[in-house]
């Protein structure tokens, strides 16, 4: 039995519904046929009522004057032969006389003039005990074990009591009626399930396949976040709806704190290279500068012939090329700046112009600014041109790069620079190392220009994002302004 | 109140109160009536349970063929029992009826004999006692004694007087051989009580049964004849004595000549008869015979 229980919602859900469909229909049609037979049987007595009267009637001046004949020809009148039978058509009809012998019967075969009812068989003698004043007429008497139904009625004729009509039913005739008609119910009972159980069907397996969904979606917790459900799946606001409204929600919540978590991970990562990046650099910066002032003092010297000149020229070109990468990597933001104004964005529009219009690209510029920012401008100009170089570089021949400066929502206390490429998609990978230290692949770039931005913004207390967005890629930097700090999750 | 004393009837007080009283008492209006009639010219005929009176297009066949023929409007009269024809005899409410010989012998100082219908070839019918086909173990009347007995009319002579004379002969008194007797106001219903089980035995007219025999055998052949009475006189056609000469004349020439014409042959066919003859009252000795026995007439 508990198989049964085990089965899926998309089995136990029609099964169940079909079985009580089944079972209401079986109680409800057997409560019917119950109620159909006791009509039948009421219907009977009520013609058997009616037409007892008619022929007590009839049949009384037949006793006064002992017309057997006429009699006779009262009591076969309602007698059909040949025709169907019907529950309600009599089987037989008799006139007890006051002695309680047959004064005439429909059939005298079997029911012979003359002889005493109690004479007749059990059915008529338990009939006759009835036959006194005190009952109550019309008698209708259904004899245990017997296989007919008998209506009694007193024949009178001005209150004097002259004998007794009585109708005999046979019961064995409404059995193949009352079969016909079960018969009928069940055929109408058929055809209902046959309407319903499909109907029944479809709705179960509607409502099943939701939950069928969720619990395989929630099975795969936790090792994968599972997706959110379709918003059509079941677009309803009952407890179901219900349900997986609060699903989603948590899947959504789940989302969140995964991406948080990532968030932290490559955070933490990019804080332990630019600890080891800085530390590394501050290890080069010191022998780096006694090196170059070597070299200054040895190429002042007159004495050296060419070929040593030209070797000290190399080294001294290596040894720039040296500190220009530490210099890159070693970003230094504690400088006292100065504030941001409209010039600074004018010099870094003409300082890219060379390159968007090499490669013909349209630029969108939209920096919505007054005339000055409470933010570093030597430190916001490096991070606009390293994006805007970058997107330019990022961008196709002839495509578009856009950038937006504001701020962020209206704030007062943060700024924000956006800015658009229409190039190639960043991939999870690529996204993942995305601000890292020559994490480019590009030919051109030293791979150090978005985690110079990146170590700024991060110094500066602010956030750097990137994603793929409307088939573009988007960076998005949010500064705070002052000493308020720029309440952003992310961009 | 039939059972044990069939013969109980108040019939000869009434027969005698109807013949004596009534017939005088009414003469006035009646023959009035009767006289409006003549100057009409409309014949009544009277026709009784001494054939197949139940069948109505038989009836209208020959309504319509005699009053072609006698080119005189006529009126058949229905009556379910010969009492009732003789009533309208009597008050002389018919010209002309056909009635059973016993009826004719009760109303001789009334009505005069027209004609006598042919029944194979000769002026003759009988009784016959029937019981059902399947009874084999009755044999004659005397093993009917003490069972219930259907007769048709106490005015029939085969369907009542035949039957009781029979047993009185057997030296039994009528009024007790029966357990119970009972009248079905019509031969055929004799029958039909017979056939059904009701009565055990029944007393019927040969000619009214073998006309079933073809008619509706299905009834019939249920039956089976146990005695035949010897021949009576077969039931006449009877003329009011008070109908004109002409008239009788008239009538009794187009019985006599109903084989001479087509449709009258075509007639005489469904009525299973032969034609019609003059007759004499001797035909009928034998019923008086019986009425005698009884202290009748």
């Amino acid at each position: 039995m508990r198989w049964l229980f085990n089965l899926s919602f998309r089995h136990k859900i029609p099964l169940w519904t079909s079985f009580l469909i089944g079972f209401s229909i079986f109680v409800v049609g057997a409560a019917l046929m119950a109620r159909a037979y006791e009509d039948m049987k009421n219907a009977v007595v009520i013609s058997a009522e009616n037409l007892g009267h008619t022929l007590a009637n009839t049949v009384a001046p037949t006793l006064l004057h002992d017309d057997t004949w006429r009699a006779f020809e009262i009591v076969r009148s309602p007698i059909r032969s040949g025709s169907a039978h019907t529950p309600v058509e009599v089987d037989a009809v008799v006139v007890l006389g006051r002695d309680r012998r047959v004064f005439v019967s429909s059939d005298p075969d079997t029911l012979p003039m003359l002889t005493e009812a109690a004479n007749l068989g059990a059915d008529w003698l338990r009939l006759s005990d009835w036959l006194v004043p005190e009952t109550k007429w019309p008698l209708v008497l259904e004899p245990d074990n017997s296989n007919y139904l008998y209506l009694v009625l007193p024949i009178t004729d001005n209150d004097a009591q002259l004998g007794h009509l009585v109708l005999r039913y046979a019961k064995s005739v409404f059995h193949p009626w009352f079969i016909a008609t079960s018969w009928q119910a069940v055929g109408i009972g058929l055809l209902v399930l046959a309407i319903l159980i499909p109907i029944n069907w479809y709705w179960a397996s509607r409502m099943a396949a939701p939950l069928v969904d969720l619990a395989r979606r929630m099975g795969s917790m936790p090792e994968t976040v599972p997706q959110p459900l379709p918003p059509d799946m079941y677009p309803y606001h009952d407890e179901l709806g219900q349900l997986f409204q609060a699903y989603d929600r948590m899947v959504l919540a789940l989302r969140d704190k995964a991406a948080l978590e990532n968030e932290m991970v490559k955070s933490e990562r990019l804080a332990a290279i630019g600890q080891l990046t800085a530390g590394i650099a501050h290890e080069i910066n010191n022998p780096l500068a006694g090196l170059i002032t070597a070299i200054d003092t040895l190429k002042l010297r007159r004495d050296l012939d060419p070929r040593a000149l030209r070797h000290l020229d190399l080294i001294d070109r290596g040894l720039m090329q040296i500190r220009d990468t530490v210099a890159a990597l070693l970003v230094q933001t504690k400088v006292q700046a100065r504030p941001l104004n409209q010039h600074d964005l004018e010099d870094i529009r003409t300082l890219i112009q060379p390159q968007i219009s090499k490669r013909h690209i349209r630029l969108d510029w939209s920096a919505a600014m007054p005339d000055e920012l409470p933010a570093p401008a030597s430190l916001v100009r490096q991070i606009l041109i390293n994006l805007l170089l970058n997107a330019v570089q990022a961008a196709a021949d002839g495509g578009q790069v856009s950038l937006w400066l504001g701020r962020k929502d209206g704030s007062e206390s943060c700024l924000s620079i956006v800015v658009c490429n229409d190039g190639a998609l960043l991939d999870e990978e690529r996204l993942a190392h995305l601000f890292e230290p020559f994490s480019t692949t590009r030919a051109g770039g030293h791979g150090l220009g978005l985690w110079m931005a990146y170590q700024i913004v991060t110094q500066l207390e602010g956030r750097i994002s990137a994603r793929n967005i409307d088939g573009r890629v988007e960076f998005v930097v949010n500064l705070p302004l002052g000493e308020n700090s720029c309440s952003t999750a992310s961009a | 109140m039939v059972e044990n004393t069939p013969d109980s009837l108040p019939n000869r007080n009434r027969r005698r109160w109807l013949i004596a009283d009534g017939c005088l008492a009414a003469a006035g209006l009646i023959g009035l009536s009767r006289k409006a009639h003549a100057a009409s010219g409309k014949l009544r005929v009277g026709m009784t349970p001494a054939f197949l009176h139940d069948q109505h297009s038989l009836l209208d066949e020959w309504r319509d063929f005699m009053a072609a023929s006698l080119k005189r409007p006529v009126e058949f009269v229905q009556r379910d029992s010969y009492r009732e024809t003789m009533d309208l005899l009597q008050l002389e409410k018919l010209d002309f009826a056909w009635i059973c010989d016993y009826p004719y012998l009760h109303l001789k100082q009334v009505v005069r004999l027209l004609a006598v219908p042919l029944y194979q070839g000769r002026p003759y019918y009988q009784c016959h006692v029937i019981v059902r086909k399947d009874n084999t173990a009755v044999r004659s009347i005397a093993d009917l004694g003490g069972s219930v007995f259907a007769y048709a009319d106490p005015y029939s002579n085969t369907g009542y007087l035949a039957p009781r004379y029979e047993i009185r002969q057997l030296g039994r008194d009528p009024a007790v051989f029966f357990r119970k007797t009972f009248f079905t106001w019509s031969h055929r219903k004799v029958v039909e009580a017979v056939a059904s089980g009701l009565a055990q035995g029944g007393a019927v007219d040969s000619y009214i049964r073998d006309t079933l025999v073809h008619v509706e055998p299905a009834l019939a052949l249920r039956t089976r004849v146990i005695w035949r009475s010897p021949e009576y006189g077969f039931p006449p056609f009877v003329a009011h004595r008070s109908v004109s000469a002409e008239d009788f004349q008239l009538m009794q020439r187009h019985l006599l000549d109903t084989t001479k014409t087509e449709a009258g042959r075509r007639l005489l066919a469904r009525l299973h008869l032969d034609g019609f003859t003059v007759g004499s009252p001797a035909l009928y000795e034998g019923v008086s015979r019986m009425m005698r026995a009884f202290g009748e007439a």
